[in-house]
């Protein structure tokens, strides 16, 4: 279905705004409230308002056919896999937060007291983080594109064809002002 | 106080979930189950005039609400999705199959 | 190597979940090497549960602590010594049901690969197959209250998916549908209990709580909620309406493995009743409870087993009845736990026979439900009455229902009769009417499963089966693995008593040895 000029229009300027702010909150997920499936949500929100408002054959075409969103959700699910076994390559036990506090990637140590906190801390927390928001991303995505298949939509040349009852024309006398 | 609307919740869905014949109506029941069990956990882990466990932000001598419940709704809530998008998924495949939602129809595996 | 051995349990679920997120990947780019893949993780899985099993019967209770900088100490230094990680902890018990579900779900791939090779959407099917199997493995070994509700909830929704696979017919999605709502309310009211229980004692770990277990009200409700939920995931009646529906649209393959996970739904039920309650409980009116339960089960299975004509929905029923049998065992053993002299005298052999019926439950019902897939997969026919001769054409599919059909009886020198005579000698000297309900549920069993093997397999041979040929050599593969055991259990059952069973049930009976493993002494 197509929801006319205003709402298209519409649609294709939010939903980069969606995005960034979805992106957002799952990379600040261990400062403020958020992390991996919230954000990861909220990015689907954003897919979901461009199905919303473009023919289903349009989306699939031009922006990606669901087999896409299926490897970005195995690849985010292998990420996460992956930086679990890490600790067991360090040394320590399966899921250990070996970059906590030693200077790497994310590894500034967290200051006591009441501040505002440091986005490089926390070690391997951030990266699960990605990697459950990019999993959630593609899996909701997947779900919303399989279950929007179902619908029955009018095609584009029904929807331009003139109006078949005639529009009433309403006389000023009824109504209104006098 | 919020411990009386859990139980009500959790005795508007059981009555739901039984009573309703549509299935649509039977995945919104089993929805505000899921709903009042989350509320029961967070409102364990409430104190009196506690503020938000944030690391980053404990001033001296006031208490926080409990974090770890928070963290068992969460999931909860995850698994919620997974199950609807998962029963709704189900039930679309059997309207095409069998043209009805009234579960007295469904009745092809008999006794 | 010694990084691997230090962190096999972790390994259990690990392994398993990265073959099942690699499969995708291979199944878009590179499908030739997707069926070996999942042949390698699954053989790779059982045999890390098996070495993970050994360890156990060997060395004693393993804990495993996930995040802490070495693997095992519960109660590491920098918690001031409250364990607040979520732990691993394998005993005797949670070993003999990791041997069970290995054997099972490596026979089953077997099976599966050859069985759905016509199949579309197999990647999906097999990654949420090896998830199936990470989550029965992870549920019999965690020590977190709510690591168990977590796989609880992975195991009811990748099983009631794999259950919807055939979905052209639709009725396979009607069954699955029914599962899912039945164990979706089932995993809500176990959540609500861990709430409970949370609120009181402030801990998730389930050696601290039980070494601060009372009997208070709430405790009371929770426990209600806890039977009320992992009953209804094991199927045992009133709660058994999902059970045949469920079992008799799935893949044939899948019912084996469903089997493994109901019982799993078992082993969650003893392990709140003897481990988390203990010696809290108010022991007889509980014992009497689940061993009513069982008698229920046992009775009603077998009664609406005998009319139906479908013949994976018998099955189904029966495998109803034989939960029965297990509930009875350790309901009676639970009934006299407070006493010492009933307890070494016939509580202990009761136990252990319910255990022991649970792994033999598995193997005999495993192969019951493969032999008769083969039949459905080469005839398409599963109605009784149109049955008939395939006995002259497939020999070896009759061969092992036969086994099964014995072993299910409890006929010597199968399992089956092993477990069963422990369980009447014990119940016996415990109310001489339970034991004698018993053996006429047993009887009527025999009769059903005559009736079954003599319209399937026997009789001349009917018109429209000519052309029926024996099944392909991966399916008898995985039959045999579990013959082997079947007839392997059956013959040598003292030495299977002692070396597995025993210690489960040991275990099991002394609260104190688990709570110490855990908290090593410290509270």
């Amino acid at each position: 279905m197509t929801s006319g000029l205003v709402i298209r229009t519409a649609g294709r300027l939010l939903a980069p705004f969606i995005f960034i702010f979805g992106f957002y909150i799952v990379a600040h997920g261990h400062l403020t409230p958020g992390g991996g499936f919230q954000g990861g949500a909220v990015i689907a929100t954003g897919v979901a308002l461009i199905l919303v408002c473009y023919y289903y054959k349009d989306c699939i075409d031009k922006l990606t056919p669901a087999k896409n969103f299926k490897l970005v959700e195995a690849a985010g699910l292998i990420l996460y896999i992956c930086t679990a076994l890490s600790g067991l390559v360090v040394g320590a036990s399966f899921l250990f937060n070996w970059m906590n506090a030693t200077g790497g990637l994310f590894g500034h140590a967290v200051a006591y007291g009441v501040n505002a906190g440091d986005i490089f801390t926390a070690g391997v927390i951030p990266v699960l983080n990605f990697a459950i928001g990019i999993e959630v991303l593609g899996a909701l995505s997947v779900v919303l594109m399989y279950m929007f298949a179902g619908l029955k939509e009018t095609t584009q040349a029904e929807d331009d064809a003139p109006a078949s009852t005639p529009i009433i024309k309403k006389s000023g006398k009824q109504g209104g002002k006098k | 106080m919020p411990f009386i609307t859990v139980a009500l919740l959790i005795g508007i869905a059981f009555a739901i979930i039984l009573l309703k014949k549509n299935m649509i109506k039977m995945v919104m029941g089993i929805g505000i189950m899921e709903s009042a069990v989350n509320l029961f956990l967070i409102t364990i882990g409430y104190r009196e005039d506690g503020i938000a466990p944030i690391f980053t932000n404990a001033p001296e001598g006031v208490d926080m609400v409990l974090p770890t419940v928070q963290a068992l709704t969460l999931t909860n809530i995850v698994i919620g999705v997974a199950t609807t998008a998962l029963m709704i998924s189900m039930i679309m495949i059997i309207y095409k199959k069998y043209g009805t939602l009234n579960s007295d129809k469904m009745r092809r595996l008999k006794e | 190597m010694s990084l691997l051995l230090d962190n096999m349990p972790a390994l259990l679920i690990a392994v398993s979940l990265f073959g099942a997120f690699l499969i995708p990947i291979f199944g878009r780019f590179l499908p030739k090497i997707r069926d070996p893949w999942v042949i390698l993780v699954s053989f790779l899985a059982s045999l890390i549960a098996v070495i993970n099993a050994v360890t156990v019967f060997t060395k004693g209770t393993v804990v495993y602590v996930f995040g802490a900088a070495a693997g095992s100490s519960a109660a590491s230094i920098d918690s001031g010594g409250l364990p607040f990680r979520i732990i691993f902890t394998i005993d005797g018990f949670g070993a003999f049901m990791l041997l069970s579900a290995a054997i099972v779900s490596f026979a089953v791939i077997l099976y599966l690969v050859s069985s759905q090779k016509e199949r579309s959407g197999k990647s999906e099917f097999y990654a949420l197959y090896l998830l199936l199997t990470a989550g029965i493995f992870g549920m019999v070994s965690t020590g977190d209250m709510f690591n168990f509700f977590v796989f609880l909830e992975i195991n009811s929704l990748a099983a009631a998916a794999l259950v919807s696979y055939h979905r052209n017919g639709g009725i396979a999605v009607e069954g699955a549908l029914k599962y899912l709502i039945v164990n979706t309310v089932g995993g809500l009211m176990v959540l609500l209990s861990i709430g409970l229980l949370y609120a009181q004692y402030d801990s998730l770990n389930m050696a601290v709580i039980a070494s601060q277990m009372t009997w208070t009200t709430l405790n009371i409700v929770a426990l209600v909620l806890f039977i009320t939920a992992l009953a209804m995931k094991a199927g045992t009646v009133p709660f058994h309406y999902a059970t045949p529906d469920a079992y008799s649209v799935a893949p044939s393959g899948i019912t084996a493995l469903m089997v493994v996970a109901s019982q799993a739904g078992l082993y969650g039920l003893f392990r709140i009743l003897f481990t988390v309650y203990g010696g809290a409980l108010n022991t007889v009116t509980v014992g009497w409870v689940i061993i009513i339960l069982g008698i229920l089960s046992m009775v009603i299975g077998v009664t609406m087993a005998l009319p139906q004509k479908d013949v994976k929905r018998l099955l189904a029923y029966h495998a109803v009845s034989q939960t029965g049998y297990m509930l009875l065992g350790v309901g009676v053993a639970l009934a006299v736990l407070g006493d010492p002299v009933a307890l070494s005298a016939y509580g202990q052999t009761a136990m252990e026979g319910g255990l022991f019926h649970i792994i033999n439950h598995a193997l005999y019902k495993g192969l019951l439900f493969l032999a008769v897939g083969a039949v459905i997969y080469r005839t398409g026919v599963w109605n009784l009455n149109k049955l008939g001769g395939l006995g002259h054409n497939m020999k070896w599919t009759m061969i092992f229902f036969l086994i099964g059909a014995l072993a299910i009886a409890g006929i010597p020198p199968f399992n089956g009769f092993a477990s069963k005579l422990m369980i009447y000698e014990s119940v016996f000297a415990f109310n001489p009417i339970l034991s004698v309900i018993a053996m006429i549920v047993s009887i009527l069993t025999l009769a059903s499963f005559m009736k079954v093997f003599h319209s399937v397999f026997m009789g001349p041979k009917l018109p429209e089966f000519e052309n029926v040929k024996e099944v392909p050599k991966l399916m008898i593969a995985g039959m045999v693995i579990l013959t082997i055991f079947v007839i392997g259990f059956g013959l040598v059952p003292d030495l299977v008593v002692d070396s597995i069973v025993t210690p489960a049930a040991d275990a099991l009976l002394n609260q104190g040895s688990y709570i110490a493993a855990v908290l090593g002494g410290v509270l």
